[in-house]
């Protein structure tokens, strides 16, 4: 009688969920095909696709000056950095050295579009968490300030274009780098404030520890790469692994999470902020003067062959695979996109957890569909 | 989920929230105050100085868009093409500035002003003498030291606000 | 133990007011009906303003400030843009089902106020069992609200409505039972008795009881942190996504009504009503209910969202023990506590509260993880 009792359970049938690509939570464009049994998820399809530009067979087209206007668009939220990695690749291309100051100022701009847009990561993964729109808002504050910074060097506040082949072709004005100065004074006391906000709150803790784990074998298999790496467990980064432009005379942690969940790579995200804050340190007191761009005829016709140029952009790895047949337009331009790769996992990391907890993990794996899509 | 703190998490955050009440907001009220944009600003118009220009079309070559369309005269006087046509396509511009690091005679200039909004989509099509510079569309800084020495001093968030 | 002296009251408050006050019956439902009504929805507009202007400010922006001065006219346009719009009804909806729901839900809104007192005796009806009216109407609402899930007949209002029954049902009893202890200190079921009974705000005499109380107030009328009923980042809109015009206005009404009757209940049972030294009463309690709601849009805007099953398990783990030692508690002191002490009862609340909470956030394991499928 006890073990029939036993057999006797609920008839449930698992239903499909469209988290559409229209919605509130997911960063852009992405659509999710959830099969649910009551809250529990049972299975994920993901569908993108729903951005895609054609920035790949475009950058066939244009000059290789004129394809850095269309690398800002990829990651729209972290551009500098964008910026960065396709100069770093063309110039290993053709063999080109850079200035001095404008390896320093190349360093001290990627740091700080690490900040930035390492808030909005956080800000935007606090805001999926549901406080309500608090700690987003504080962070676009500091955000702001860097933003600002960024336009007096280009003169645009989102997609900066400032970067060339070879140096910046207009050097940093004499009030950039006390306004530096007194951001990097500024920014500590934030940062104590936000931790206060929110590091030790006990539901932040509830929601987001434990949840969504992604163990560092199949980090690693899947190709992840940036602060869920790291959240993970494994200690890579490529500024220290394999180090490109002057990292190598920069002294800073790396730091790395133990478990892989939702909380881990929050830390990690709010950890790398104050390594960055170390780096500009240095590299503001180290700064040259000198000029900012090697001499280069106007258009560039590297010789035949091919490279392959990555940074640790925000999000992660960002390379750019460049062929050139020797005219002035690049052959085919491949792109190694970040957030395309950390999503690879997400089906596994997400089965088995509620609903809420798939918002929760999806943002705070951090992708922006630019990217994804490209 | 573990309290494991007691509580003492949830009383810190609003130990936070509670002391911004008493701070001044950080946002400005638009129209009514209006923040300095950067002198280097990349804004929303082109323009362009007739007496300078020859006519070579660099900046349509150099433009990732193709938004630059240049018509000249066949024969060269005094060195210079006579431009009869050049025409900007403003709504398909990116505000990038390629063409005018590209133009070697100096004769192309981001504009200083963004509220450039129009009610019909031709009005944005600008050619030949709307595009020169005048009062109302100034010339910014971008690539030309010696103009963004005169404009005014760009407004820093850092200098505004407290924290 | 009695609690106040009725003699010392009514030299104080003098004669409380009669129920057939102004003239008869039926003057004094229709005063009194007109009181609340303008009442509710004044107070529903200036919470509007308050959350909207409050949280502003507590995230380094200012609220509303363009309609009217201050913005204090933006919850007239706000009502003003949703009369307008037009209402749209899916086509393969219950229409019955559809079209009652937001009525339901906000009518127990306006049955509660008839026993919350404005001034001494000043109530619609002076029920002789008050708090339980109070608790069985507000329940009402509940059903409104899963009448518009299963209505809309869409999968996200759905989910939605099906949490909100579980979190409602589930945060009842705590409610209830940190009102009983509130009830065995004043002897009387009368909300009008309860507060003349509180020479001391029982918020001192009962710590723990306001505690909980007001969390699982929080909980019964979907507030942050336990807003996942219509979290916008997760289900669009939670139970109302299918709904717009004049019945979408009906669910934001109710859902400010049910925060103004949350803060009324819980300023006449902990926090003395309508009694206080220098300002007419019905003053008092205005100020009162606002301060209450101020906490709320506090709470609102620090913490993030908890989860479901996390939810329910602070309800049946967390908040229910500790309901029932409440109670055992305060009957033993009513029983047992000598005459002419009560101010020694304070500290010793507040002692076995902080003690309580501490043991019972070692023992507890709220919530479980992820599930084999």
């Amino acid at each position: 009688m006890v073990q029939e009792a036993k057999e006797i359970t609920i008839q449930t049938e698992p239903f499909v969920l469209n988290i559409g690509p229209v919605h509130p939570s997911t960063h852009g464009v992405f659509r999710m095909r959830t099969t649910l049994d009551g809250e529990v998820i049972v299975d994920l399809e993901p569908v993108f696709g729903y951005l895609h530009r054609g920035v790949e067979k475009l950058a066939e087209e244009r000059t290789y000056t004129g394809v850095i206007p269309l690398t800002d668009r990829l990651d729209y939220l972290a551009s500098m950095t964008n910026n960065l990695a396709y100069v770093i690749a063309v110039e290993k291309l053709a063999g080109i050295a850079v200035p001095e100051r404008a390896e320093y100022i190349r360093v001290i701009l990627a740091e700080l579009q690490r900040i930035a847009n390492h808030l909005i990561a956080v800000g935007a993964f606090l805001n999926d968490c549901g406080a309500y729109f608090t700690p987003f808002l504080y962070m676009f504050r500091e955000r702001e300030k860097i933003v600002d910074l960024f336009e007096m060097l280009s003169g645009q506040r989102l997609l900066y274009n400032y970067m060339r082949i070879g140096g910046f072709n207009q050097d940093i004005p004499e009030e950039f780098l006390p306004a530096v100065r007194r951001f990097l004074r500024q920014m500590p006391r934030f940062i104590n404030e936000y931790e206060r906000l929110l590091k030790e709150n006990e539901i932040l803790l509830a929601r987001a520890k434990g949840v969504g784990i992604l163990p560092g074998e199949m980090a690693i298999n899947t190709g992840a790469s940036g602060p869920v790496l790291r959240g993970s467990g494994v200690k890579w980064d490529i500024r220290k692994a394999d180090p490109y432009s002057i990292y190598d005379r920069f002294d800073f942690d790396i730091p790395t999470g133990t478990v892989g969940d939702c909380y881990d790579r929050y830390r990690v995200r709010m950890e790398e902020m104050k390594q960055s804050l170390r780096i500009i340190e240095q590299a503001v007191r180290q700064i040259p003067s000198g000029p900012v761009k090697t001499e280069l005829p106007y258009l560039i016709r590297p010789p035949k062959g091919e490279a392959y140029g990555r940074i640790e952009a925000p999000k992660g790895e960002l390379g750019f695979y460049l062929v050139s047949d020797g005219s002035i337009a690049p052959y085919r331009c491949h792109i190694r996109a970040t957030s395309l790769l950390n999503l690879t996992a997400i089906r596994e990391m997400v089965i088995g957890w509620k609903l809420q907890d798939l918002i929760i993990i999806f943002g705070s794996i951090d992708i922006t569909m630019g990217e994804v899509d490209r | 989920m573990k309290f494991e703190r007691y509580g003492k998490g949830l009383a810190k955050g609003l130990t936070v929230t509670i002391r911004h009440l008493f701070r001044w907001p950080v946002t400005t009220q638009y129209p009514e105050e209006r923040l300095v944009t950067s002198r280097r600003i990349r804004g929303n118009e082109l323009i362009w100085d007739s007496a300078k220009c020859t006519g070579c079309a660099t900046c349509a070559k150099a433009c990732p868009q193709g938004a630059i369309s240049i018509v000249t005269s066949v024969e060269p006087e005094e060195n210079r093409y006579k431009v009869e046509l050049i025409e900007v396509d403003t709504g398909y511009c990116i505000q990038c500035g390629l063409c005018v690091e590209a133009c070697p005679y100096e004769a192309l200039f981001m504009g200083y002003a963004y509220e450039r909004a129009k009610y019909r989509r031709g009005e944005i099509v600008q050619r030949n003498e709307m595009l020169l510079a005048s009062e109302e569309r100034r010339r910014s800084g971008y690539m030309y030291p010696e103009i963004a020495a005169e404009l005014p001093e760009q407004t820093l968030l850092i200098d505004r606000s407290k924290l | 133990m009695t609690i106040a002296n009725p003699l010392i009251n009514l030299v104080r408050y003098g004669q409380p007011l009669p129920p057939d006050w102004p003239g008869g019956f039926w003057w004094h439902w229709l005063v009194f009906t007109i009181i609340i009504i303008v009442f509710v929805l004044l107070l529903v507009m200036g919470y509007i303003w308050i959350e909207r202007r409050g949280m502003g400010w507590m995230q380094a922006r200012r609220g509303p400030n363009r309609t009217g001065p201050l913005g204090l006219l933006q919850p007239v346009a706000d009502a003003l843009k949703v009369l307008m719009k037009e209402d749209l009804v899916p086509a393969s909806a219950d229409k019955i089902v559809h079209f009652l729901a937001p009525i339901i839900a906000f009518i127990p809104v306006l049955l509660v106020f008839a026993v919350v007192p404005f001034q001494n005796g000043a109530l619609l009806a002076d029920l002789n069992v008050g708090i339980l009216y109070v608790v069985a109407i507000s329940s009402v609402s509940t059903v409104g609200i899963f009448m518009a899930g299963w209505g809309s007949n869409s999968k996200y209002p759905l989910l939605g409505a099906m949490r909100e029954v579980a979190a409602v049902v589930s945060y009842e009893i705590p409610l209830v039972l940190a009102v009983v202890s509130v009830v065995l200190l004043t002897g009387s079921l009368s909300m009008n008795d309860i507060v003349l009974a509180q020479d001391i705000p029982f918020i001192l005499l009962q710590p723990l009881g306001f505690l909980i109380f007001f969390i699982a107030g929080c909980a019964e009328i979907n507030r942050s942190p336990f807003d996942l009923m219509e979290a916008d980042s997760e289900l669009t809109a939670g139970f109302h996504t299918e709904y717009s015009g004049m019945k979408f206005a009906l669910f934001y009404l109710a859902e400010y009504g049910e925060a103004l009757v949350m803060a009324a209940i819980i300023s006449t049972l902990f926090l003395s009503g309508w009694r206080g030294p220098v300002l007419p009463p019905w003053l008092w309690f205005v100020i009162k209910v606002i301060i209450v709601f101020f906490v709320m849009v506090w709470t609102r805007t620090t913490f993030p969202r908890v989860r479901i099953d996390q939810l329910m398990a602070l309800a049946w783990k967390f908040l229910l023990p500790l309901a029932l030692i409440n109670l055992i508690i305060t009957g033993i002191e009513v029983l047992a506590w000598p005459e002419g002490w009560q101010w020694v009862m304070i500290p010793v609340n507040i002692v076995i509260m902080g003690v309580l909470i501490l043991l019972w956030s070692r023992l507890s394991k709220l919530g479980w993880g992820r599930v084999e499928v």
